[in-house]
């Protein structure tokens, strides 16, 4: 798969925090968790569309800016008993480095 | 292999405890329930309701079938235990199926209490506990015409209320002269009696009964005094007796109910009981708030994390009947050494008594107007010292907010359809449904479920009513010791305690010395733990950014759409042709869309891309602003009025004053937002009356006003005392900031601050004594030395925290 687009480092996103990448399709959030695992999901809540980027993140988890719903940074699903998904997008990080996929 | 747990019995606290275990030790045992009825779990507490036609029992299913299979739980419905065999550990039932346990759970419940008279196995006579009693007493209906409940409490006259609207003539019997003597007084047990005979039910006050007549079927009752009259189903509804056939059997100890300890186990270790069948020091219980308490302790006993126990309940109670309003706990009766508060107006049908001991609530009644029941309640577990509002306490919290549903104050007069939450657009019947429909007991979950109460929450009180109105007894109001948030048992002062006790200087430091329950936090406790450490800890404690909620992270109000506002700091409210040419360059360059003049005196500049904050805060930073804090749970503004300098009015130079507060006071981070105001004169053109703290100039100095806010619910301030020259209120302005900073629970405002902890309080650390007052201003400004500092200018172009406002890639199309 030759459209892995490389983004960033992993220490340009703040530990428990996450960063915006502009695409044409619209905005990208990519989160780092306190294990330096990396995620991304469109950085729209699908609750009212709250940039998710700017959330407060936990665990595996976001809490939406707007109003405090909880969207899974794996699965992009809202947490229960709040219903609704985020976009997930591929993200891969080697040595350091880190790799989005676009759909 | 995994241990085995039987539980004996499938009602709500066998299952809630069984819930409960799931939640924290999902895996822990090979989990085998006997149920005697042929249902999954039901919510008993809503019989009443189908009884009177109001709800389903679909409604009312806490746990269907699927639930069980769903848990791998083996469920024998409509299996009574003959059994116990504890040499053998196994339990069997009467179809001859057995299980081993390597734990057993008793929650068998309780009995109703069939009166021995003559004639009391007489078919048409039954007990109220469960759907097939429910089941009789409706094709009674359909079929006689004639009911006699006897038992004038709270089950007797839900079932008295019920037949009647399914169209019986009902004549309630009761052996004493008062309605639910255990829970009212004489005159609230009146006034119940009156209007319940309104509404078509008939009264034998003070009547013994001596024998049900009939042959196969009830016919008639006969009481002592001779007199006889016809029915054709009798409900006995007198009372209720923990069932212990079982473990008696068994050779459990039992008393009254089964003997447990407080941890919720019996003399034999290996068998645990929790509901109406126990007795704990001494007590039964017959309402589910206090079965749920016991179900929680228990589960984390079968968890073996061997953590909590059960220390008894205090509980109150609602009667369900559609329309009547009534509420009582405690010892409402009172004693010698015990006062009365009492309110009447008949004719308003509003009754309420308050009993107080050394100035705390022992007990209250209500009839009629039970909006402040909950509030009372929580001062009664509390044991809430109320002395400094006893005036005032009959008359309740008003803990409903003023503004958002509509004036209504009482939920039992509301229609389904109206609305409830008008942040969230939710109704009152959305809200019953989602109590019956998904289980729901408490605050929490119905905020969870439904998102009433969860934004503003000025509809909390009107929500809690609701609870407790469909709930009755099984409302659990919660208790101001609440833990911190989910990730801990720990509440606000102990995790803050801990903090300066043990000189934890980082979150995870806190974390993991009071053993969070989950690694790093959540959006509740994180923010909280950042602001109690850089409070306690201003010299040494690093403020977390990723611990700030995006507002403090980002130095700007996040908007809906994802742009952000901004609002320069204006001293006093003061600002010159210079500053606004500046805001007004800052506006075109930006093209900001949105100008607007806040309510706290300040300019706001909405709709500003993320990417563009610091650049226009060096263009304000130039002009000499500095950061509004409009954002934050800090000082936000000191609003002023013209003063002695230009009104003819004026007393005091309340400009002059309000720019020295803000100047001392701005960039100090609070538990909540924060707003002062300096009026010159008692006309309070600056409405220092309803903000934190306020100062009202008068001809001989400066009154202190606290604890008010506008807003959700208007609150008007106290009157903390009067000071004579500008330097006290300063001194004493900054003592009363540090004592909120350092007292104030994180997001708890000085209203509900200063109601929790007592004016009196305040003003003894504040007013009384002079050293604690200097000390505390000390603090304060010791704490200033390090949080008096622009966050704009460290931000803007160039500065520090770029990450946050820069892009981490921009992908081309």
């Amino acid at each position: 798969m030759s459209d892995w687009i490389e983004v960033g480092r992993i220490e340009d996103i703040p530990r428990l925090g996450a960063r915006v990448v502009r695409t044409p399709q619209g905005n990208i959030a990519v989160f780092r968790n306190a294990e330096d695992q990396v995620f991304a999901l469109d950085d729209h809540c699908p609750h009212k569309g709250g940039p998710l980027s700017q959330g407060i993140v936990y665990d595996c988890k976001v809490a939406c800016p707007l109003h405090n719903w909880r969207i899974d940074l794996a699965s992009g699903h809202a947490v229960a008993p709040d219903e609704g998904q985020a976009a997930v997008h591929a993200v891969r990080l080697q040595d350091g480095r880190i790799f989005l996929s676009l759909r | 292999m995994k241990q085995r747990l039987v539980v004996i019995g499938n009602g709500m606290a066998g299952m809630r405890t069984i819930e409960e275990l799931l939640k924290i030790a999902p895996d822990a045992y090979e989990i085998t329930v006997f149920g005697a009825e042929p249902y999954g779990n039901y919510n008993r507490i809503l019989l009443s309701p189908v009884l009177a036609g109001e709800k389903t029992i679909d409604e009312i299913m806490l746990n269907d079938l699927q639930w069980y299979h769903d848990h791998h739980i083996t469920l024998h419905a409509g299996h009574k235990v003959a059994g116990i065999d504890r040499r053998r550990r196994e339990v069997r039932s009467e179809q001859g199926i057995s299980a081993s346990y390597d734990r057993l759970l008793l929650a068998t419940g309780s009995t109703p209490f069939i009166i021995p008279v003559p004639g009391h196995d007489l078919d048409g006579v039954i007990g109220f506990r469960d759907i097939h009693d429910v089941d009789t007493m409706v094709e009674a209906a359909r079929q006689y015409r004639h009911a006699v409940i006897i038992g004038g409490g709270l089950l007797g006259l839900e079932a008295a209320n019920g037949l009647m609207l399914r169209g019986m003539s009902v004549t309630v019997v009761h052996l004493s002269d008062t309605l639910m003597d255990r829970q009212l007084d004489s005159i609230a047990g009146q006034m119940l009696r009156q209007s319940l005979e309104q509404r078509g039910l008939q009264f034998l006050m003070a009547t013994q009964t001596e024998a049900l007549l009939g042959t196969e079927r009830v016919r008639a009752v006969r009481f002592k005094d001779g007199l006889e009259i016809p029915a054709e189903l009798v409900v006995m509804a007198a009372g209720i007796r923990p069932n212990i056939e079982l473990a008696k059997q068994a050779g459990i100890h039992c008393e009254r109910g089964i003997i447990v300890s407080d941890t919720m186990q019996t003399y034999d270790p290996r068998v645990y009981a929790v509901g109406e069948c126990v007795q704990h020091r001494g007590q039964s219980y017959g309402l589910v708030a206090p079965l749920f308490e016991q179900a929680k302790v228990c589960a984390t006993h079968l968890a073996q994390f061997g953590i909590g126990r059960y220390t008894g309940s205090v509980t109150s109670t609602k009667l369900k009947v559609t329309g009547i309003d009534l509420f009582s706990a405690g010892d409402f009766h009172g004693g010698a050494d015990s006062e009365e508060i009492v309110m009447k107006d008949v004719a308003r049908g509003v009754y309420k008594k308050l009993v107080l001991k050394d100035n705390r609530l022992q007990g209250a009644v209500m009839y009629g107007d039970t909006g402040d029941g909950a509030w009372f309640f929580q001062m009664l577990r509390d044991g809430t010292d109320v002395s400094d509002f006893r005036d005032r306490l009959m008359f309740g919290q008003a803990h409903i907010g003023d503004s958002g549903h509509g004036g209504q104050n009482s939920a039992a007069l509301m229609a389904d359809s109206m609305e409830v939450c008008g942040c969230n657009g939710v109704c009152k019947g959305t809200i019953v449904k989602a109590i019956t429909g998904k289980g729901l007991f408490t605050l929490d979950d119905v905020r969870t479920h439904t998102k009433a109460s969860a934004s503003c929450g000025s509809c909390t009180g009107l929500v809690e009513q609701i609870l407790a109105s469909t709930l009755g007894g099984g409302y659990a109001a919660a208790t101001q010791d609440k833990p911190l948030c989910r990730c801990t048992d720990y509440n606000h002062d102990a995790v803050r305690k801990a903090i300066r006790d043990h000189q934890l200087t980082t979150i995870t430091a806190v974390q993991q010395f009071l053993e969070w329950k989950t690694g790093d936090g959540c959006h509740v406790c994180r923010p909280a733990l950042n602001y109690y450490l850089i409070a306690s800890w201003p010299d040494i404690a690093v403020d977390d950014q990723q611990s700030r909620f995006i507002n403090e992270r980002a130095h700007a109000n996040i908007q809906k759409d994802g742009t952000y506002s901004v609002v320069p700091r204006m001293w006093g409210g003061l600002t010159t042709p210079d500053e606004l040419r500046a805001i007004a360059d800052v506006a075109d360059k930006f093209k900001i869309p949105t100008v607007k003049v806040t309510g706290g005196q300040r300019i706001d500049l909405l709709g500003v891309n993320k990417q563009d904050l610091p650049a226009v805060w060096f263009d304000l930073n130039q002009a000499g602003m500095v950061s509004g804090h409009a954002y934050g749970k800090s000082l936000r503004t000191v609003k002023t009025c013209v003063g002695s300098e230009w009104c003819r009015f004026g007393t005091q130079d309340s400009t002059g004053l309000g720019v020295q507060l803000e100047r001392i006071t701005w960039g100090s981070w609070m538990p909540h937002k924060f707003k002062m105001a300096v009026s010159g004169c008692p006309r309070n053109c600056a409405e220092a009356t309803i903000k934190d703290f306020g100062v009202v100039c008068v001809d001989s100095g400066y009154e202190l006003h606290i604890a008010g806010n506008g807003g959700v619910k208007v609150r008007a301030t106290d009157l903390l005392c009067k000071v004579a020259s500008e330097q006290e209120v300063i001194e004493y302005c900054c003592a009363f900031t540090q004592l909120y900073r350092e007292q104030g629970h994180y997001l708890e405002r000085t209203a509900p601050w200063v109601e929790r902890v007592g004016l009196s309080h305040v003003r003894q650390q504040v007013v009384e004594d002079a050293q604690s007052r200097r000390a505390l201003a000390e603090r304060f400004r010791y704490s200033q030395q390090y949080y008096q500092k622009d966050p704009w200018a460290e931000r803007a172009s160039g500065g520090s925290d770029a990450h946050e406002f820069t892009l981490l890639k921009e992908v081309a199309g």
